[in-house]
């Protein structure tokens, strides 16, 4: 008769043989154990959020289009200011109040506005803010990974986590210079912006504070390389969000720049402005530095402008995949970061599996030299579940860490216990003078609640392990679980099979060399 | 082979009282540890910055440390050798929120004079999710214990949980002492280390208990303390064996394991010796201590089963009577 429980142990042997030969040859196909962050080399960041610059930027914009749009419905209004979250401007005529109001309200939305005595005040909605705040962390979220792909790097993850968080995490990054690149990359804010410069005050500007420069509704910029300073107006005449493309090009001095292109409102505006502004000078802004700020010499139209800026090739390229993904609409900041070099992953790697190796021959050898052929068969149950672990963390894609690797080491250790418990009880039941049946069966029977019990709480422990645990440890704590699952299929349920279908083969005489007992 | 063999059970519980003594100065002078010392949080739990550097030589540590103190944002960065006198780790108090250029950067750019070495790690943590890790780790480190208790009372008696626990704080206090006493850098792994320790602890207690359990059906002794003796020496084997083999592997895993989770094995080999040691000398004199008695419980067990058995013959006749 075909014994039942050693079916199963085939099975699970060779199911865990067949999973694990993927992972251990890391060939390409079939499902594989994808080794950790700490294990490969990479970068993990914990970033946060600043969503009241998003407000901030946000309300810049309507600001943007509210005077765009008035200029167009040639309203005479006096300076447009921001002030304490408010845009305010006043209208000289008092016919145009209607007008105004009915603008404003058919052509933005999200806010409140007063109206007193000619002056207007506009606010955004509490509504409008929460959404503005979320939408600016769900946006993030897909800039970076757009951005992150752009690059061309292999399988990062963005994720948001909790509310306000945002999880980073890219494998396989070779050197420091690229890691640092990669997150100057992720944290680029990316706004581009086109600005007037003040032409009536620029030649104050190296006497001028900040807060006086804000009573003209203008902001000090300084220029990217040199200690130049700008005074430009502090509404942008249009932002990078109108832009369809950005690339890398050259300039006649075979120098790289960026060229971009706005989309058909953007180019309207674009054209309209520098129509207007011939002689004047434009600021190209980016991330609050002054790029360049040219003479506009003639209307400019077709929506194309470039950005250059004494760049390195490199710089250039990363800017560009910036611009392209699109601004960040809040900055990012770094809350956790953790960074591990290949060559140090690969060492421990190296370390661990050698830790790995050795326990096992250790655990192995002693266990042959105290229970003698019992030994031998609790090993066979061992081997098994290795690669029971390996097998199921494959099929999983579950990720292997260097705690990971220490539960595995440690699983060794503990997976052998079933084993010590019930030849202990064996032996017992032989030196009292059961026969050998007898003493296998019941010795099964006696240890399995012991076994049970122990095994359950230690799995109490993983299970909590796992849920409160991050990244490595999240490791730890699953191959500790599968390795206990895995040792109840092998080590209690395998054996008995093994001891079931060699139970003719077992000699009374030869105790010592089944049992490793003399009686 | 044969190694635990005797005739007559060992007289565990004549000597329990030397060994609670043991047992109550050890946990007092971890926990005066803890409290004069205090831990020596790693970056995990207090925040900072961790900054993990080979040189291709031996490492110019002196050098090193010139440099960054001179320097003010790293004024108070220890540098310490790790694990090999090529590798140096340095710890800065202070973390940067810049996503790009951050303080690993810094540091990189600062030392390039110092000679050829490669940044291997930079680990930046945020006391604000310092903070919120620290949280995590107090609520798994419970919620496990309540977790585990729960299911020795349902599976035991309220007694055994209650041992079960009070021998498990014996071992996490004095696990807590040795990582106190040697400065072990107490990191997220340290978190996992004691749980597992937790784990591994009620383990072996719990198999002892079982056959206490056992004992009380099988053994005629009406005296706890005789069937604890009978219990815990026929368990000894058992316990000594695994937590030998378990030694062998965090051992291994010590010496071999690299310097990274050096902590983490240290950990693991105090829980692993005070948990073999706790099961045998400590889980079960608590037992009597509780007063716990076997007549009560036989009585008790005896009522569960007669009770069952009444159930049974009723539904029997009920379903002979429906019949």
């Amino acid at each position: 008769m075909v014994n039942y429980r050693v079916v199963i142990f085939s099975f699970a042997l060779i199911f865990g043989v067949v999973f694990s030969i993927p992972s251990l040859t890391q060939s390409d196909a079939g499902k594989k154990i994808t080794l950790g962050l700490d294990l490969q080399g990479g970068l993990h960041m914990l970033l946060g959020v600043k969503t009241e610059e998003a407000v901030a930027s946000h309300i810049k914009s309507v600001a943007a289009t509210i005077k765009y749009t008035l200029d167009e419905n040639e309203v005479i209004f006096d300076e447009l200011k921001i002030d304490n979250e408010t845009i305010k401007f006043e209208l000289l005529d008092q016919d145009d109040v209607v007008k105004v109001k009915s603008i404003i309200q058919k052509e933005i939305t999200g806010i409140v506005f007063k109206e007193n005595s000619l002056i207007f005040s506009i606010n955004l909605t509490p509504e409008e803010i929460i959404a503005t705040e979320k939408n600016a962390i769900i946006q993030a979220v897909d800039t970076i990974r757009n951005r992150l792909d752009q690059f061309g790097l292999a399988e990062p993850t963005v994720a948001k986590q909790g509310e306000d968080k945002i999880l980073v995490e890219v494998p396989g990054i070779e050197t420091a210079e690229d890691e640092q690149r990669i997150r100057e990359l992720i944290g680029r804010s990316a706004v581009l912006q086109m600005m007037a410069v003040d032409e009536d005050r620029d030649s104050r500007v190296l006497t001028m504070s900040d807060a006086e420069a804000k009573k003209y509704a203008d902001v000090i910029l300084s220029d990217v390389k040199t200690p130049q300073k700008y005074l430009l107006k502090e509404i942008p005449i249009l932002d990078g969000s109108m832009l369809t493309d950005a690339k890398v090009g050259f300039d006649e001095q075979n120098q790289p720049l960026i060229n971009f292109t706005l989309n058909g409102q953007g180019a309207k505006i674009f054209g309209d402005f520098s129509g207007k502004s011939v002689g004047r000078r434009m600021a190209v802004v980016l991330d609050n530095k002054v790029y360049s700020a040219p003479v506009i010499r003639e209307r400019i139209g077709g929506g194309r402008g470039q950005i250059s800026g004494n760049f390195e090739m490199q710089e250039a390229h990363d800017i560009a995949i910036a611009l392209r993904s699109g601004a960040l609409l809040a900055p990012v900041y770094t809350l956790e970061k953790r960074s591990v070099g290949p060559s140090l992953g690969a060492d421990s790697i190296k370390a661990s599996s050698i830790a790995l190796i050795l326990g096992f021959l250790a655990v192995v050898v002693f266990m042959i030299i105290y229970y003698g052929m019992a030994g031998v068969i609790a090993d066979i149950a061992l081997v098994a579940n290795l690669f029971l672990i390996l097998a199921v963390m494959s099929l999983f894609g579950a990720t292997l860490t260097l705690p990971g690797m220490a539960g595995i080491v440690l699983t060794v250790g503990m997976a052998v216990d079933a084993n010590v418990i019930i030849n202990e009880r064996i032996r017992e039941l032989i030196h009292k003078g059961s026969s050998i049946s007898k003493a296998i069966e019941s010795g099964y029977n006696n240890a399995f609640t012991a076994i049970w019990d122990a095994n359950i709480t230690t799995l109490i422990a993983a299970v909590v392990l796992y849920a409160y645990g991050t990244g490595p440890i999240k490791g730890f704590a699953l191959t500790i679980s599968i390795g206990i699952l895995a040792s109840m299929l092998t080590a209690i349920l395998g054996t008995h099979g093994i001891y079931q279908s060699i139970l003719h083969k077992i000699d009374k005489k030869r105790l010592d060399y089944w049992f490793g007992i003399k009686v | 082979m044969e190694i635990f063999k005797y005739k007559k059970p060992l007289g565990f519980m004549e000597n329990s009282k030397k060994f609670g003594i043991m047992s109550i100065v050890l946990v007092v002078l971890s926990l005066g540890l803890l409290l004069t010392k205090g831990f020596n949080y790693g970056i995990d739990f207090a925040g900072g910055t961790l900054i993990q550097v080979q040189y291709k030589d031996i490492a110019p540590i002196n050098e090193v440390r010139d440099t960054l103190n001179k320097n003010q944002d790293f004024k108070g960065a220890v540098v310490t050798f790790f694990g090999s006198d090529k590798e140096i780790v340095i710890k800065i108090k202070t973390v940067s929120s810049a996503v790009g250029d951050d303080i690993g950067d810094k540091v990189k750019t600062l030392l390039s004079s110092t000679g050829d070495f490669e940044v291997r790690r930079v680990d930046m943590v945020g006391p604000k999710v310092g903070g919120e890790l620290k949280e995590k780790g107090l609520m798994a480190m419970l919620l496990a214990i309540i977790g585990i208790l729960m299911y020795i009372s349902v599976r035991f008696e309220w007694r055994f949980a209650v041992a079960s626990v009070v021998a498990l704080m014996h071992d996490i206090s004095i696990a807590i002492g040795a990582i106190v006493l040697f400065q072990v850098e107490v990191n997220l792994d340290i978190l996992a280390a004691m749980l597992t320790i937790l784990g591994y602890s009620l383990n072996d207690t719990i198999i002892v208990f079982d056959r206490i359990r056992e004992g009380i059906a099988t053994i005629k002794s009406p005296k706890l303390s005789e069937v604890i003796d009978e219990s815990v020496s026929k368990t000894l084997s058992r316990t000594t064996l695994t937590s030998l083999t378990t030694f062998f592997v965090v051992l291994t895993l010590y010496l071999f394991g690299g310097e990274i989770i050096s902590g983490f094995s240290f950990t693991l080999l105090v829980g692993v010796i005070i948990g073999t040691y706790s099961s045998i000398f400590v889980a079960s004199p608590i037992l009597m201590w509780l007063k716990f008695s076997i007549s009560d419980y036989r009585a008790k067990e005896a009522a569960t089963l007669k009770r069952e058995k009444e159930k049974e013959k009723m539904r029997a006749q009920f379903e002979q009577g429906t019949i």
